[in-house]
């Protein structure tokens, strides 16, 4: 009785939390929760074994393993340039810092399709880029290395900026500490400063992972929709759709689904912990 | 935090350089690495957009822009941001109000939920709305031309010729729902860090609700609303996945800019494309320009509060 009392009191302060809240939740349900689940209960009427052959057929089981595969190696390229792109940002100054600082965010900004196109060209057989890789025998355009540049260049803000917060905010004196110690630079970078940037790091990294997985718009221009070889998952669920195969397309929609819902919760548990690191440093 | 931090600052400063400092030659090779990836990855991409767009000269660009079906793609993504954007707008400040100024159970997975359209693909974003309200979908069951369960509805609808998939509306929805957390997103975080204190003083010395809204908390999140709001209109105009599936790519007609800029490429007419494109990428560094402003102004305001 007590407790509800003191609660109704503190809402009651500020006016609106019934009509926000209700509004909130309307919204939430009509357009996010609803049509989501009609991919469940689209699913539903497919059978068990129907549902288990769609989404094991050969050309579906060779788009998850290009998916995952473009999409881990585009990820761990970007964690590793990423930190350096970050690094310099943060620790030092030249020419154009700011520029190139706004310009980071220009896959986020960049709709998909103009990034799809301009990669196709410029890594095509005449592109700026393409004509230079071409005598040496690499190909891009059409194989499963575009699918990977394009997933790269989609996935290359999220980790600078994970990380350009955390290392803005590094205390020196841990670093003076430790070289004071004794360590050399590389030993200070090791084991002070790059064990507390790997939660923001593996945020950024899943992030970057989870976009990668979903992308259609930036790579089917460049990866030509070649079937068993350069055909992504989101390319197959297009595929089906076009021949309006709604169960086909829904099953595998299914199985995308229960992968990027795991991966949200993932990287909920990496910023919830990212998070406690940072507060730690403050206090 | 600590006093002590301030009254040694500049000698701090000063032995920080000298001890935890690169050497000069890494320096210079990190910032290397640093700008070579950026110019393979960002800068080249983004010059080789206009220099596409004007390959074949400022007439053919500007008689590209100028043809019908451009103009159709370029008013169809206007519309469908000018109801996307406002809608997520009014959206995000709800949600950010009761988040943020009230406690409730559940409120850890409704921010998971609003997160919820950031991690499903485009191509399924389209996919659960065609499966809603498409021939073979929830609305279709109901509307099947042969033995429709709400005749009154079904005769209504086609009278109208009110179509939502391979249709207008299905285009805008797909666009709500791929923009859905952006504004809401920017404002939760600011808004909890803000706290209620300001709001319940103005409530105790007599403001109404709206009053309290409009005078106290719109100023204080008046730039984090700007930056949702062009990040959410510049994804609007630039979904190209979820936007197609529900689209059905009738020219003239059905098509925005990014699919019209697929359209042009399909013909091997990519001038024409490139020409397209680059107004999207205009769009994407005026964005960018806002954002960077925005974020300045939002440092300055949080600087002057400090002083204050």
């Amino acid at each position: 009785m007590a407790n509800e009392r003191i609660k109704a009191r503190k809402i009651r302060v500020l006016p609106g939390f019934k009509l926000t809240l209700g509004f909130t939740l309307f919204y939430l349900g009509l357009i996010v929760l609803i049509p989501l689940a009609a991919v469940f209960w689209k699913a539903t009427s497919l059978t068990w074994p129907q549902f288990w052959h769609t989404i094991t057929m050969p050309t579906a089981m060779a788009s998850y393993r290009l998916t995952f595969g473009a999409s881990l190696l585009a990820a761990l390229v970007n964690a590793f340039f990423g930190l350096i792109v970050a690094w310099v940002l943060v620790r030092y100054n030249f020419f154009g810092k700011k520029i190139i600082d706004a310009l980071v965010d220009l896959p986020f900004a960049l709709p998909t399709a103009v990034a799809g196109i301009t990669l196709a060209t410029l890594y095509s057989k005449n592109g700026w880029i393409g004509h230079w890789l071409e005598p040496l025998g690499i190909k891009v355009a059409n194989t499963q290395i575009g699918i990977f540049i394009a997933l790269t260049f989609i996935g290359l803000p999220f980790i600078v900026r994970t990380v350009q917060p955390i290392l803005e905010d590094l205390d020196p004196e841990l670093e003076e500490a430790a070289s004071s110690l004794g360590a050399n630079r590389w030993q200070v970078f090791w084991r002070v400063i790059f064990p507390m940037l790997t939660p923001a790091l593996l945020t950024g990294f899943a992030l970057a992972f989870a976009r990668a997985l979903g992308e259609y718009g930036s790579v089917i221009f460049i990866a030509g929709n070649i079937p068993m070889k350069t055909q992504i998952t989101p390319v197959i669920i297009m595929g089906e759709l076009d021949m309006f195969d709604y169960g086909k397309a829904t099953a595998i929609a299914v199985v995308m689904l229960v992968f990027s819902f795991v991966l949200l919760l993932t990287i909920n548990v990496l910023q919830w912990w990212t998070n406690r690191y940072n507060t730690n440093n403050l206090a | 935090m600590t006093p002590a931090a301030t009254t040694f600052h500049v000698p701090h400063r000063a032995s920080q350089r000298r001890v935890t400092g690169e050497p000069p030659f890494v320096r210079r090779a990190l910032i290397g690495v640093a700008l070579v990836f950026l110019s393979l990855f960002l800068f080249i991409p983004l010059i080789s957009v206009f220099a596409q767009a004007f390959a074949k000269g400022v007439g053919f660009y500007f008689h590209t822009l100028n043809d019908p079906m451009a103009w159709s793609a370029i008013k169809l993504t206007l519309y469908a941001a000018a109801i996307a954007v406002p809608l997520n707008c009014v959206f995000g400040v709800c949600a950010a109000w009761a988040i943020a100024k009230f406690d409730f159970r559940g409120k850890n997975i409704l921010l998971t939920l609003i997160d919820l359209p950031f991690s499903v693909s485009p191509v399924i974003a389209g996919l659960i709305y065609v499966l809603v309200f498409g021939a073979q979908g929830w609305l279709g069951l109901y509307m099947n031309a042969d033995n429709p369960k709400f005749p009154w509805l079904a005769n209504w609808l086609n009278d109208h010729n009110f179509k939502i998939i391979f249709a207008v509306p299905g285009i805008v929805l797909a666009t709500i729902f791929v923009t859905f957390p952006f504004v809401a997103r920017e404002l939760i975080p600011l808004m909890q860090a803000q706290g209620r204190n300001e709001e319940e003083a103005a409530r105790v010395l007599g403001a109404s609700g709206w009053q309290t809204f409009w005078r106290v908390t719109l100023p204080n999140i008046k730039w984090g609303l700007i930056y949702g709001v062009i990040l959410c209109n510049a994804r609007a105009m630039g979904e190209f996945g979820a936007v197609s599936v529900v689209s059905g790519k009738i020219r003239g007609q059905t098509n925005t800019i990014p699919l019209h800029i697929e359209a042009l490429y399909d013909d091997y007419n990519f001038t024409g494309a490139f020409a397209v494109a680059s107004l999207l990428a205009l769009l994407a560094l005026v964005t960018l320009g806002i954002k960077t402003w925005v974020e300045h102004q939002q440092a300055k305001q949080e600087q002057t509060e400090i002083v204050q």
